[in-house]
């Protein structure tokens, strides 16, 4: 019995182990010497893992009474996770040996957080839930701020641990909720409750609980607010990872409540849902045409784009659930990209993360700005790029499950929200002749940010196949 | 072969990509080379269009060269003409060489100005050849990518201002269209055009937030659709991105912009709002007639007053899509074939007017009409092309010009008499604004200092014009050329739309005489 619920969990375990005896190499025999070594073995078992789990994943599996859930759709998110995660990993070594954070804990921090995330998009029980994003977010406080000499960056991983508190507390005050009224915290427990009868009021209160404290993870207006302080106080290679990975899981997770706990009340959370949607997209469309700081602005383009990832799930069917994935998927591929143009956005060896530096850009790296300028047309949503069929497959859910007042809002805030891209747009191509930034790349990243564009722009023909993944996973969730 | 419309569609990109991936350097002689080579792809582009019109059978009023193949969730890429698109496809790839030759002496990142115009030939041809929703708002909408840039960084001063509101208003009318498409999509449950011509939306009055709307669905969506082209024909009054974006734009910016994007919006009501959506068309059809015969008067009134002669000629064209835009809603053979003619006349001749401008705009570098005066003296041969196209576009008999304006108002007379009394009220003013303009500039004498050296056209020059005007005089003597191609398939058009109104119960204008 306990064999095979193991068997189940075995890649978390394995990646927790890893975590742990990479911990004690650290500590007894060379500390920071070996972080490149630790950091490139985080990201090489990362990928394994992903592979292994992409491959050999097959139906439904539920370990430890069904807290544990391993299916379709666990799989595609902790694919997307682990294959993010080692890409930002490798992409932060260049800036962080260079800043002289590149200390060994750094990738086992976020081996463990990831831990926390597999955790999270399986999660078949309240208590699994609230472990998983507790182990998740207790490691990302950490690595917020991991410049510990730094006001900002102490600043910001403060700040996150306080408005993270704040949100576990609601979290855990509608879990509670729930537990009360439907009398089981496993999540198939709560969908028959739901199933069997009216939603009782406790149970609906408990559930609005549950979806802020969510959506505070997700980084969902009206819960925002950390997001923008959070990512400008953070190292650079930090705020890619809290805008790549834990996005997927939180929405992940997200999806997971929602369907597997309350898939007999859609009816109930799609409002809730929709309304998250559409205060997103638009405070993230429209707060980010002040920002001249660009990893504010990419945190309100992060913001814009949950909303749109969340009018997928607002749909309430599987579709939408599909949307959902997909749009997460590429979602964070064109994020990779795009931070890793932002990590080598430096001046004489000094970062510099104002957008008004990127003028005369393209003349001086072609390569780079189009690579740049393919990304932002992408975010942006206009076709033929990627970023346009994940806008595509939302809203298309949206208009089937009769909400084309959501699709209509997304699209207006979507066009609001070119406008910012298209100023990054500005400055590298038709700004003032002025000395560029002159910022390396190291090869790594330079194939990492050509390379998502390169996605960005092939993706056309078929989405290099993640439809049908996306759909299986999408099924899986939703019966 | 039956892949045509693609290879045609796809060769400039292919050339695209060879010039961004294999030429380096940025030295006289790799210019050179992006130059030729974005000539000779647009040519043999252009060469091979002409087996699309030979082997086009005008009678056959079905699309043909049809491809089709399977692409994402249920979408289909489908290309193919009918007699409406055909023509369309052709202009475009006759402009295109002629556009590319114009912009010879660009010295500013030569291979990129290369790239952009490629790539929006491809994406202009795709637009035309689409027969799937999604693929033609595809290629509709990835046009503004390349056009931003051109306007952007080969632009005037100031270009970024232009730039922006380029891109932003164009882009707020798609979104909307995007969303009916899918509306369209959940309806009849495909994307396929040729299914959806036939298909029968909705059209039962409902209130939407206690407003009834007649006509339902279709009026909803024809609005929908409606905002799209009408921002890029350009009607009135949301034509006001068109002229910042043509004085902004880079002379072969502006050829392209008058002479095939604006079309696509003429085109997409050809091919969306009139057979698709016949109740809402003739619910609203008449607005637009008045919409069109103010955006006529008006933007000619506006053209008169102009300093700038790049915005005047800019705003002419405002006026003249607005007879497109009457004669398609006038919803009756004639109207509708004196819009697709007005269409491929308006490429020639405003093609032509901009390229006029270039020539001196490139000896003197303003567009200032009071910088000019007198130049007959120095440029004959200048002071002779600029002549004729100002006659071909205030609309002489004998040119193409004249066709088009004539049938339109033939169309709309029979519909609807003021508005055509109106709208002709405007080919008296074009003979004011464009004539004056020509006084201005050509005729007098030469005492600006300025003025002393300047020379008349090169060979290069005259070689783009020849067969501009050769066009112009083709079509004007002989229309037959383009009504015998567009003919049938319009007659189809119009008689499936009369049909589709008799059954949905609305009286029609037309069947009303």
């Amino acid at each position: 019995m306990i064999q095979a619920d193991l068997n189940i969990v075995l890649p978390e375990v394995l990646l927790a182990v890893f975590a742990m005896l990479a911990l004690m190499g650290g500590v007894y025999t060379t500390k920071d010497k070996s972080a490149p070594l630790v950091l490139w073995a985080t990201s090489l078992v990362f990928v394994l893992l992903a592979a292994w789990i992409g491959v050999n994943g097959e139906g439904t599996n539920a370990a430890f009474g069904g807290a544990f859930v391993d299916d379709g759709f666990s799989r595609f998110a902790k694919v997307t996770i682990l294959l993010s995660a080692a890409a930002i990993l490798v992409l932060s070594q260049d800036f962080m040996t260079r800043e002289g954070l590149l200390r060994f804990e750094y990738p086992i921090l976020v081996a463990l957080s990831v831990v926390g995330m597999m955790m999270m998009v399986s999660a078949g029980d309240l208590m699994a839930l609230y472990m998983g994003l507790e182990l998740q977010s207790l490691a990302l406080y950490v690595v917020a701020s991991l410049r510990r000499d730094s006001v900002k960056s102490t600043e910001a991983g403060l700040k996150y641990f306080v408005l993270g508190a704040l949100s576990s507390g609601m979290l855990l005050y509608g879990s509670s909720l729930v537990y009360g009224y439907a009398g089981t915290t496993l999540f198939s427990g709560i969908f028959s409750t739901v199933n069997a009868g009216d939603i009782s009021l406790g149970l609906l209160f408990g559930l609005v609980f549950v979806v802020a404290g969510l959506a505070f993870k997700v980084s969902a207006a009206p819960f925002h607010m950390w997001t923008p302080d959070v990512y400008e106080g953070s190292p650079t290679p930090i705020t890619a990872f809290f805008a790549t990975a834990p996005k997927v899981a939180a929405m992940g997770l997200f999806a997971r409540v929602v369907h597997d706990a309350f898939g007999g009340a859609v009816a109930d959370w799609s409002q809730i849902v929709a309304f998250l949607s559409v205060v997103s997209m638009f405070l993230g469309a429209i707060a980010a045409i002040g920002q001249r700081d660009i990893k504010r602005l990419m945190a309100y383009s992060s913001i814009a784009h949950m909303g749109f990832a969340l009018m997928g799930l607002a749909a309430g069917t599987a579709e939408g659930v599909q949307a959902m994935l997909i749009y997460m998927a590429i979602y964070v591929t064109m994020n990779i990209g795009t931070f890793a143009f932002i990590l080598s956005m430096e001046k004489d060896g000094q970062p510099v993360t104002d957008i008004d530096a990127l003028q005369n850009y393209s003349k001086k790296e072609p390569t780079r700005a189009l690579a740049m300028l393919v990304l932002m047309f992408s975010l942006a949503g206009i076709p033929p790029l990627v970023g346009f069929f994940g806008k595509f497959y939302v809203l298309k859910a949206a208009v089937d499950a009769n909400m084309t007042w959501l699709a209509v809002a997304g699209v207006i805030a979507s066009v609001i929200g070119a406008f910012y891209y298209l100023r990054i747009i500005y400055y590298m191509y038709f700004g003032e002749e002025r000395d560029a930034l002159n910022g390396s790349m190291p090869m790594v990243n330079w194939l990492l940010l050509v390379g998502s564009a390169v996605v960005m722009v092939l993706g056309v023909v078929n989405l290099f196949g993640i439809e049908g993944l996306a759909m299986a996973a999408a099924g899986a969730l939703v019966n | 072969m039956d892949n045509l419309l693609s290879v045609i569609t796809f060769m400039p990109l292919v050339a695209a990509l060879i010039l961004a991936l294999f030429l380096r350097g940025d030295d006289e002689a790799s210019q050179r080379n992006a130059k030729w080579l974005a000539l000779i792809a647009t040519s043999v582009t252009f060469l091979l269009s002409i087996f699309v019109y030979t082997g086009f059978d005008a009678s056959n009023t079905g699309f043909q060269f049809v491809e089709e193949r399977d692409w994402l969730m249920g979408l289909q890429y489908k290309m193919g003409v009918d007699g409406i698109s055909v023509t369309f496809v052709l202009l475009t790839t006759f402009l295109m060489p002629l556009v590319i030759a114009s912009c010879w002496d660009v010295k500013t990142r030569v291979k990129d100005y290369m790239i952009a115009f490629l790539l929006l030939e491809t994406l202009m041809l795709g637009v035309f050849c689409a027969l799937d929703l999604i693929l033609f708002y595809l290629f509709f909408e990835a046009g503004l990518i390349p056009m931003f840039l051109i306007i952007g960084i080969w632009g005037g001063v100031n270009r970024i201002y232009a730039s922006f509101k380029f891109f932003l208003y164009t882009l707020l009318g798609s979104v909307l269209m995007l969303v009916a498409m899918i509306a369209m999509y959940m309806d009849a449950g495909t994307t396929d055009i040729p299914t959806l011509l036939t298909h029968t939306f909705a059209s039962e009055t409902f209130s939407v937030a206690g407003v009834t709307v007649v006509g339902g669905l279709q009026t909803l969506m024809f609005l929908a659709f409606f905002a799209s082209f009408a921002v890029k024909m350009p009607m009135w009054p949301v034509h006001t991105w068109l002229p910042d974006a043509h004085v902004q734009a880079p002379t072969a910016g502006s050829v392209v912009l008058a002479a095939i994007l604006l079309k696509m919006g003429g085109y997409g009501f050809l091919r969306f709002s009139l057979p698709m959506f016949p109740v809402g068309a003739e619910v609203l059809g008449i607005y637009v007639l008045w919409l069109s015969a103010i955006a006529i008067i008006y933007t000619s009134l506006v053209a008169l007053a102009q300093s700038d002669m790049k915005k005047l000629i800019a705003y002419s064209s405002v006026a003249h899509m607005g007879y497109v835009t009457m004669g398609i809603f006038a919803a009756n053979q004639q109207g509708v074939d004196g819009a697709i003619f007005q269409m491929i006349s308006h490429g020639f001749i405003s093609g032509a007017l901009f390229l006029c401008v270039g020539v001196i705009y490139d000896r003197m570098h303003t567009r200032e009409i009071d910088a000019y005066g007198g130049l007959v003296n120095r440029m004959p041969a200048y002071a002779l092309i600029f002549m004729f196209f100002t006659m071909a576009n205030v609309g002489l008999p004998g040119t193409s010009g004249f066709v088009g304006e004539f049938l339109t108002l033939m169309g709309v007379f029979q519909v609807n008499t003021w508005v055509a009394m109106f709208a002709t009220t405007g080919v008296i003013l074009s003979a004011a604004y464009g004539l004056w303009l020509y006084r201005r500039v050509v005729m007098g004498d030469l005492i600006k200092e300025s003025l002393k050296s300047i020379t008349d056209m090169t060979t290069r020059e005259r070689a783009i014009f020849a067969p501009l005007v050769f066009m112009t005089i083709l079509l004007g003597v002989y229309p037959a050329l383009v009504l015998d191609l567009i003919g049938p398939s319009v007659e189809a058009l119009v008689s499936n739309y009369d049909t589709a109104l008799l059954d949905s119960g609305v009286t029609t204008a037309v069947a009303g005489h």
